[in-house]
C-alpha cells in the first residue's frame, strides 16, 4: 500500500470498483441501465466522427436531395430541411451537451466547495458573508438567472457556461457548508488540530475527503441537470449559435417544422431525455451505495 | 518533586454567551511535574476537559475570556498565538481521546496517518523514514502485525487496536507533556486496562508527563502519582494518590469516593445528591455548598487553599475551623 496520500477521486474510483460495492450497485438494475446510458452516449460523444454515419453533416452543409427524409434505413433518425443526417448531428450534439456538463461543473464545483469550506469551518461574519450572498444567489429562479446575464453577455456557448455556472455553485456551496458544519466536531478532525495540523490541512485533508461520496454523488445526478438547463438555452436561441449541432436549439429548429417533420425535433428531444435520465438513474444508483444525503 | 513542566497559576475563564457570562474556571492552579502521572477527576460537567482544552488553546478565542498563566516549559499558553501554539501541538503537548475509532480519520489507512503527524513535525524527513518509524512505534504498542495495521483503514481495526494507535500518534513525536481525556472510556474495561498499562509503560520509557482526566477512582488510583479533584471549575483539593484516597479532607472528595460502587460491599454505592451548579450563577464562596452536608454561613466566602499533609491541600473552611481550635 502506498503510504502516500491517497487521491480521493481515486478513493472513490476503488470503492466502486471494488467488488463488494459493484455486487450492491448492480443488484439495482435501474442504476445499471443509467450506467449503460451515461457509457453509451459518452462513448458516442467522444468517437464521434467515427461512430456517426454521416461525420460531414456536423456542421453546415446542404444537400437538397437528401432534405426532409422520414426516418429509414439510410437515415435512422432521418434528415432535417437542410438535408443533414439528425442522427449524425444528435451524436454530435451529445458532444456540445457532455462537455457544457463538465466544464460548467469544473467552474462550479470548486466555487461551491472552497466556499461552503470555509463558512462551514470558520462560521461566525464568515459564514454570514459567504452563506448570505449564496442565498441572494439561490433566491433568483435559475433559468431567469442565466437569462439576465446572457442578456447582458453575447449568447455564446462560452458564455451559456459561464452563466450556468454562476447559478450552479451556490448549490454545492451549501450541501458542503451542511457536511463542512457537521464535521467539523467530528473528533478527527479535533484529533488532527490537536496533533499541530493546520486549517489548510483540516479543511482539505480532513474534512473534504469526506464530503467525496456526497459530491460525487451530486455531481453524478447534476451532470444531467446541467445538460437539460443548456439544452433549455439552446432552445432558446441564447446557447451555441449554429452550424454547431446542440440538441436544444436541434429541437427549437425542428419545432418550427412540426408536425410534417416530427422526427426533427422528436429525436434530438429523446436525445436529452437519454443523457438526463442516464445521469439521474446513475446518480440515484450512486446515491444508495454510498448512503449519503444530497 | 521535579521541576514543573506544566504550571497553571490563577486561571479564570468564561464564556460570553447568549444567557450572559458562564465562569466555567475559577481560580484554578494545578502543577505538572516532569514525567510525573497527574490525575484530574471530578464528575461529568465540572470543567476537566474545558481545561485540557484550555492548556492547547483549542477554545473558541472569539467567545472564551482567560486570564491567568499556563506555563508550559516555559513559555505561557494564555499568551501564546496561534502559530505558537500550533507548533507545539503534536510534538511537545499531544493529546488521547475517549473514542480512538472517531478520532482517526475514516478515509485515509493508518500509514498515511501516522506519515502525516511524523513528517508534520519533521521528526523524519522523508515518507520512507516515517514509514519505518511509524512501523517501530506501532511494535512498541505491542500491534505483532504493523504492516497489514498501516495499510488498514480504521474501521477495519477493532476499537482497542485505534486506541493503540492513537497512542502511537499521540507518542510518535516525543512530546514532553501527555493531556489525555478519559482514554478508552468508550472502550470495554480490559481494553482499558490495556491502554493505561501502555500508556504508562511508554510515558515512562520516553519521560512524558501525563495529565489525566478521568471520573474513575479506579483509574486514578492504579494509574497517577499525584490528584487534582475538581468542582464545578475549581480545584477543592488535591494531594498524593495514596495520602489522598486514604484520607480525603474534602467533602466532595469523601462523597465521590462514596460513590464508587465496590465488589466487595453489599450496599450500593452512595449518589451524591444534586447536580453540578449553573455556570452562569455560580454558587458564592464554595461552589460545592449548596450539595454539602457541612454547609455553614462561612462557604460563602471563597475557602481558602490550607495545608493538611506533606504536598496535600484543601479548600474547605471546615479544615480551617479545626486548625483554628
Amino acid at each position: 500500500m502506498s503510504p502516500r496520500r491517497m487521491n480521493p477521486a481515486r478513493i472513490s474510483l476503488r470503492r466502486l470498483l471494488h467488488n463488494r460495492h459493484w455486487y450492491r450497485f448492480s443488484r439495482n438494475s435501474l442504476s445499471l441501465v443509467g450506467l449503460l446510458m451515461v457509457l453509451t452516449i459518452t462513448l458516442a460523444a467522444l468517437f464521434a466522427p467515427w461512430v456517426a454515419p454521416y461525420p460531414g453533416n456536423a456542421g453546415p452543409g446542404v444537400d437538397f436531395a437528401h432534405a426532409s427524409q422520414p426516418p429509414s434505413r439510410a437515415h435512422w433518425f432521418g434528415t432535417d430541411i437542410s438535408g443533414r443526417d439528425e442522427l449524425s448531428r444528435v451524436i454530435f450534439g451529445y458532444r456540445v451537451s457532455l462537455s457544457v456538463g463538465v466544464i460548467v461543473l469544473a467552474i462550479a464545483v470548486p466555487i461551491g466547495v472552497v466556499v461552503g469550506l470555509l463558512a462551514g469551518y470558520y462560521r461566525d461574519w464568515v459564514e454570514m458573508v459567504l452563506m448570505r450572498v449564496t442565498d441572494v444567489f439561490l433566491s433568483v429562479p435559475p433559468l431567469v438567472l442565466a437569462l439576465a446575464i446572457l442578456g447582458v453577455l453575447a449568447p455564446s456557448l462560452r458564455n451559456a457556461m459561464l452563466a450556468i455556472a454562476a447559478m450552479w455553485w451556490p448549490w454545492y456551496a451549501r450541501l458542503i457548508f451542511n457536511i463542512t458544519r457537521t464535521l467539523t466536531g467530528q473528533g478527527y478532525v479535533v484529533a488532527a488540530k490537536v496533533l499541530g495540523a493546520s486549517d489548510a490541512h483540516i479543511l482539505f485533508v480532513e474534512i473534504l475527503p469526506n464530503c467525496m461520496a456526497s459530491l460525487l454523488t451530486k455531481i453524478t445526478l447534476d451532470i444531467g441537470f446541467v445538460i437539460l438547463t443548456a439544452a433549455s438555452l439552446g432552445f432558446l436561441g441564447l446557447g451555441v449559435q449554429a452550424p454547431t449541432p446542440e440538441l436544444g436549439s436541434m429541437v427549437a429548429e425542428g419545432a418550427q417544422n412540426l408536425p410534417d417533420l416530427w422526427w426533427m425535433s422528436v429525436f434530438p428531444g429523446l436525445g436529452i431525455l437519454v443523457a438526463v435520465l442516464g445521469f439521474n438513474l446513475l446518480g440515484d444508483g450512486l446515491r444508495d451505495l454510498m448512503d449519503v444525503e444530497v | 518533586m521535579t521541576a514543573p513542566i506544566l504550571d497553571i497559576r490563577g486561571l479564570d475563564l468564561s464564556f460570553d454567551m447568549f444567557e450572559g457570562r458562564s465562569h466555567v474556571l475559577r481560580q484554578v492552579a494545578l502543577t505538572v511535574g516532569a514525567g510525573q502521572r497527574v490525575a484530574l477527576v471530578g464528575e461529568s460537567g465540572c470543567g476537566k476537559s474545558v481545561l485540557l482544552r484550555a492548556i492547547l488553546g483549542l477554545l473558541d478565542r472569539r467567545k472564551r475570556v482567560m486570564t491567568g498563566e499556563i506555563r508550559f516549559d516555559g513559555t505561557d499558553l494564555v499568551r501564546e498565538r496561534e502559530s505558537g501554539l500550533r507548533a507545539i501541538r503534536g510534538s511537545r503537548i499531544s493529546m488521547i481521546f475517549q473514542d480512538p475509532s472517531s478520532s482517526l480519520n475514516p478515509v485515509f489507512t493508518i500509514a498515511d496517518q501516522l506519515t502525516e503527524v511524523i513528517l508534520r513535525h519533521g521528526t523524519a524527513k522523508t515518507t520512507q523514514a516515517a514509514l519505518a518509524l511509524a512501523t517501530s512505534a506501532l511494535r512498541l504498542v505491542a500491534i505483532d502485525e504493523p504492516e497489514r495495521v498501516l495499510a488498514s483503514y480504521p474501521f477495519q481495526l477493532s476499537g482497542g487496536m485505534n486506541q493503540r494507535v492513537m497512542i502511537t500518534m499521540a507518542l510518535i513525536n516525543r512530546p514532553r507533556l501527555v493531556l489525555a481525556d478519559e482514554p478508552g472510556t468508550a472502550l470495554d474495561v480490559t481494553i482499558q486496562e490495556q491502554t493505561l498499562r501502555l500508556m504508562r509503560r511508554l510515558t515512562t520509557d520516553i519521560g512524558a508527563a501525563v495529565l489525566m482526566v478521568t471520573h474513575n477512582l479506579g483509574v486514578v488510583r492504579e494509574f497517577a502519582e499525584y490528584v487534582y479533584v475538581m468542582y464545578a471549575g475549581t480545584i477543592v483539593e488535591h494531594g498524593p494518590v495514596d495520602e489522598l484516597l486514604e484520607s480525603p479532607r474534602h467533602p466532595y472528595t469523601a462523597a465521590l469516593l462514596a460513590a464508587v460502587p465496590r465488589l466487595d460491599g453489599h450496599s450500593l454505592p452512595r449518589p451524591i445528591a444534586g447536580t453540578v451548579p449553573n455556570f452562569l450563577s455560580p454558587p458564592p464562596g464554595c461552589r460545592f455548598q449548596p450539595r454539602c452536608p457541612h454547609a455553614r454561613p462561612a462557604c460563602d466566602a471563597p475557602p481558602p487553599m490550607l495545608t493538611v499533609a506533606a504536598g496535600h491541600e484543601v479548600a474547605c473552611v471546615l479544615h480551617a475551623e479545626k486548625v483554628a481550635a
